[in-house]
């Protein structure tokens, strides 16, 4: 009788267990891309019980992917990783039925992500936004003067501005794939540049800079400028607006700008996509076909200051998001922006290499 | 009964050949391979389905290619020899650092050791991750350090600790200085200590009687001390990453990026296997040494 009795409760437990597996997701996002409640609406809306990881760099995201197994349902790579990670095999084609709200996906931005995913087949963007610069103007002015370029790369790779800039601090991102293309763009090369020899041009601006560069990481600058502890951040458009409104919450009294580069900054995309040997393919689409519904996506936008792939006139975006020409950037700025290619294994091993030798001088 | 005794040899040797010898052939022959826009990310994979042909075929696709590319740019070697740098200088530290500690818990009164063994085993309890973390927090410019030696008046302005090679020192001499202390203590706890009074009776000042009889009778722990803090640092990845800065080279950063950036696992492998190579000589060495002396002294 106990035998039957505890025979009875592994099955029922596996069971348990299997359901419980049935209803899950796992989701492996962008650091600070989210707002949490939109998590937990998600969990009351589905019954789904949601597992939300975070990484910093596409790097780390990708190696996860190619070893396989990684045992997510939706990851969000950026456009350039997403494209080799399609050629890889690593992930399935969207079903596009399950996907109720992809009506409203933009098509300006589907356009331009045609380049990375070919008809969108693998891929719905989640966030889009630029690389630029991010200062505290009241710092900036105070060491380079009132007619500082906040705009142009002229602030951060010009090192007669660098040398003085260091004193109240700069932060670059830790990633070869945005600082290479913004250097080369700086000197008038191809920032989309695929050849080992321009890409080596990069060396030169960025080692000149080297000295006064305070840190290279992708995600401490948000709490860095909030903070004021340092005056300028080559970064995400969204991240620095993000610090923006932490220092205006704090009431510190620093104010934060963001600009993308008279120059022309790159444009990127993050694009939700779904592994090939996810577990739950119904429960990721259920997580995809939340996050494009316009309220849904509107409340994350209002909240990580980023624009979304989503069509803004089928939301309500709040007016210092929509407003705002550093998040949605106005028709000329638009033009002005590039963006780039993933390199090749040579190009890929060169800027990895140049980039090393940039960090730490060998 | 001889079932018995090969069971029993057999144990250990079951063991380095799952956790160790397996592994480890699989790491080569992934530094043997190339790389691959694919899952996995390199090619080619054994497919053991085909039969014989099909692993013939395999085997004639390895190459030393990697290797020799490792030859070709002086950051591979440099990080080495940085990273080398690093770890001995760092388990010297531990050393000067965990032998007082050890000696003195060897030392304590028998109620106190039970507390002493706790406290240093405690920090362990947090992750290893968060203890790293917290340092970055006590070294930062506004950190507690600074704060702390600027209220003692010692300096003017906050040094800049975080993010040098400095703070990696710190961070490894902190992380591992526990694997110092345990061996060194166990073997200062077994000492005779008649063998001190022996000496003492015999004219030998302490300080005289601790080189000549307490330092040789613990070398053992010292040794094994060295080799636990010295193999560790010397891949250590998260410590230069979180504490270092950018300047500072070392070759588990030089794996992350060949790993992660490059997605070249093949040449990340080629480097993990120099890596081992360069760890195994001194243990060789170390072992025959000891082997030796076990003879001498037969």
């Amino acid at each position: 009788m106990l035998n039957l009795k505890s025979g009875a409760m592994v099955f029922a437990a596996a069971i348990a267990a299997q359901t419980a597996w049935a209803d899950e997701v796992r989701v492996y996002n962008w650091s600070d891309y989210i707002d949490e409640e939109l998590l937990a609406k998600f969990e009351a809306e589905t019954g789904i019980n949601l597992i939300y990881d975070v990484f910093d760099s596409n790097e780390v995201l990708e190696t996860k992917l190619l070893a396989g197994q990684s045992g997510y349902d939706v990851v969000v790579p950026s456009g350039t990783f997403l494209q080799r990670q399609i050629t890889a095999g690593v992930f399935q084609p969207l079903d596009k039925s399950k996907l109720s709200n992809a009506e409203h996906l933009w098509d300006t931005i589907q356009e331009r992500t045609t380049r990375y995913d070919p008809d969108n087949a693998y891929s719905v963007t989640y966030m889009w936004g630029t690389t630029g610069i991010g200062a505290i103007p009241e710092k900036v002015h105070a060491v380079l003067g009132e007619d500082a370029p906040l705009d142009s790369l002229e602030l951060v790779f010009n090192p007669e501005n660098m040398e003085k800039l260091a004193e109240c601090g700069v932060y670059f991102l830790d990633a070869p794939g945005e600082m290479i293309p913004a250097a080369l763009n700086y000197i008038g090369e191809n920032p989309d540049a695929q050849d080992v020899e321009t890409i080596q041009k990069a060396e030169a601006v960025l080692s000149a800079v080297r000295p006064y560069v305070k840190k290279y990481n992708s995600s401490e600058y948000i709490t860095a400028l909030a903070n004021g502890d340092i005056c300028v951040a080559f970064g995400w458009s969204g991240d620095v607006l993000q610090a923006r409104d932490r220092a205006a919450e704090a009431e510190n009294g620093i104010e934060i700008v963001y600009n993308a580069v008279q120059e022309g900054s790159l444009m990127w995309f993050d694009q939700m996509a779904i592994p090939a040997d996810a577990p739950n393919v119904e429960a990721a689409h259920a997580f995809i076909d939340f996050i494009i519904n316009p309220e849904n996506i509107a409340s994350a936008s209002n909240y990580v200051y980023f624009a979304n792939g989503v069509n803004p006139e089928t939301q309500e975006l709040e007016a210092d998001v929509i407003g705002d020409t550093a998040i949605y950037p106005d028709e000329n700025t638009m033009q002005n922006l590039y963006t780039t290619s993933p390199w090749g294994p040579k190009a890929q091993r060169a800027a990895t290499r140049l980039w090393t030798k940039v960090k730490s001088g060998t | 009964m001889n079932f018995r005794r090969f069971f029993l040899i057999s144990v250990p040797y079951v063991w380095l050949l799952i956790l160790f010898l397996i592994p480890f052939g699989i790491v080569l022959k992934i530094s043997l391979s190339d790389t691959a826009l694919a899952i996995p990310p390199y090619t080619p994979t054994l497919d053991l389905a085909g039969g014989w042909t099909s692993i013939k075929e395999f085997f004639s696709q390895l190459d030393f290619e990697n290797f020799a590319f490792l030859t070709t740019d002086d950051l591979y070697w440099k990080s080495y020899l940085s990273s080398l740098k690093i770890a001995f200088l760092a388990t010297f530290l531990c050393l000067l650092v965990g032998f007082p500690i050890a000696y003195g818990m060897a030392n304590a009164p028998d109620e106190w050791r039970p507390t002493l063994m706790m406290l240093v085993i405690l920090p362990f309890w947090t992750s290893f991750l968060i203890r790293v973390y917290a340092w970055m927090g006590i070294l930062s410019q506004e950190g507690l350090l600074n704060q702390f030696l600027i209220w003692l008046g010692v300096i003017g302005e906050p040094l800049t600790i975080l993010n040098t090679n400095v703070a990696v020192y710190i961070g490894i001499v902190y992380t591992y200085c526990p694997f110092m202390i345990l061996p060194i203590y166990s073997t200062l706890e077994k000492l005779d200590g008649s063998l001190l009074e022996a000496g003492e009776d015999l004219g030998c000042s302490r300080t005289t009687a601790f080189w000549l009889i307490t330092v040789p009778l613990s070398k053992s722990g010292i040794i094994a001390g060295c080799f636990l803090v010295f193999i560790p640092a010397l891949g250590e990845f998260v410590i230069p990453t979180l504490l270092g800065g950018s300047g500072t080279l070392m070759i588990g950063k030089v794996l992350f990026e060949e790993f992660f950036s490059n997605r070249d696992w093949p040449v990340a492998s080629a480097v993990a296997i120099v890596l081992l190579l360069i760890l195994i000589i001194p243990i060789v060495l170390y072992q025959r040494n000891e082997q030796k002396m076990m003879e001498a002294e037969q």
